[in-house]
């Protein structure tokens, strides 16, 4: 398998929010790493968690169905996951695998924050 | 946020479509996909599976590279008698649409097609549209593990519409298990190896998505099954 390159660093924004920042690729071979994030991100009680692609290099279509495998996990847990620093090229995946239909994209976290208070 | 900067993985994915429009339509095959739009398995019926079928290439001193690019070239030629695989003029390249012919069984056959959405030098992945049996991507990849080259066909999938539920709970599932590993198998063979394939099953998401029923409405297997049944009746035309 591929090489792990990629780190998930795990924010708190508010007491309901959190977010991991992507930085590097993503690619099958992140799943433990990214799921482990996730666990992270909501263990306090977070409803939302961002992604944050900013730093994100590389990602293959492995790292597409880790993406979904994420939302399942979301929506079984009843949060809500969103993204934001995507690159034109990112969206554009996101627009060609129809995940940009369940997973709302902001500009940055702090439109995703205003978003999610509403 | 640098919109700009270019990825390492630009050239691997397809731009997104609207709809799908072959750019050709080989003799022997069923355009039923132009003007279809593609389905994630966020846009399906039935369970959420994963499905991963798994050969090792031991001994055959094959490389990952070596493996997808026969893989890509002779891709039609490894799929079991009975269904083809019309590949694209161009070849498996992203963006590229391919039609296809699926043995249903009872006589029935499957006209639909996939889109190619990712494609590099160790991986590549269909995606399915409106009408094809199930909503999802097929990747196919071929890594090194414990210094051995082993090939891998993994499919992330719910049914489209609860039709095609019943039919893959109706021994749908285990057909579509059959036909990856006998797809495995004449790669392997191909490449020099005897193994046998793996297969790993997981359901991801036991629920089903009942506001995506409608989806039936594009069912292949439904219209094929209704033409099927419906063809004594139908007043023959000289």
């Amino acid at each position: 398998m591929a090489q792990d390159t990629v780190s998930f660093a795990v924010r708190r924004l508010t007491d309901t929010a959190s977010a991991i920042e992507i930085h590097g690729d993503v690619t099958a071979a992140s799943e433990d790493a990214l799921m482990d994030a996730y666990s992270r991100a909501t263990d306090e009680g977070a409803r939302a968690v961002l992604l944050d692609f900013t730093g994100l290099e590389y990602m293959n279509s492995g790292g597409i169905g880790l993406l979904v495998t994420l939302l399942v996990r979301a929506n079984r847990q009843k949060q809500q996951l969103l993204a934001c620093g995507l690159s034109d090229h990112y969206r554009q995946i996101l627009e060609l695998t129809r995940l940009d239909e369940a997973i709302a994209i902001y500009a940055d976290a702090d439109e995703a924050l205003a978003a999610v208070s509403k | 946020m640098d919109s700009q900067k270019v990825s390492r993985d630009e050239g691997n994915w397809a731009k997104p479509v609207a709809s799908l429009a072959p750019s050709h339509v080989p003799q022997g095959a069923l355009d039923t996909v132009g003007g279809k739009k593609v389905l994630s398995p966020i846009q399906g019926f039935g369970k959420m599976w994963q499905k991963t079928y798994r050969v090792s290439l031991a001994g055959t001193g094959v490389s990952p590279q070596q493996t997808i690019a026969v893989w890509k070239e002779e891709f039609p030629t490894f799929w079991p008698k009975g269904s083809q695989f019309h590949a694209p003029l161009t070849g498996i390249a992203p963006g590229e649409v391919a039609l296809l012919q699926a043995s249903l069984g009872g006589g029935l056959k499957l006209s639909t097609g996939i889109l190619v959405i990712y494609a590099d030098e160790e991986s590549f992945t269909f995606m399915t549209p409106q009408g094809h049996m199930f909503a999802g991507w097929i990747t196919f990849s071929a890594f090194e593990a414990d210094g051995e080259t082993v090939a891998q066909a993994q499919v992330l999938m719910r049914a489209q519409d609860p039709l095609t539920e019943l039919g893959l709970t109706l021994g749908g599932h285990r057909k579509e298990d059959v036909f990856w590993e006998a797809t495995l198998r004449a790669l392997a063979r191909r490449l020099g190896s005897d193994v046998e394939p793996e297969t790993n099953v997981v359901c991801v998401e036991r629920r089903r998505q009942w506001s995506r029923a409608g989806n039936v409405r594009h069912s292949s297997a439904f219209r094929s099954s209704l033409h099927s049944a419906t063809s004594p009746f139908r007043r023959k035309t000289l």
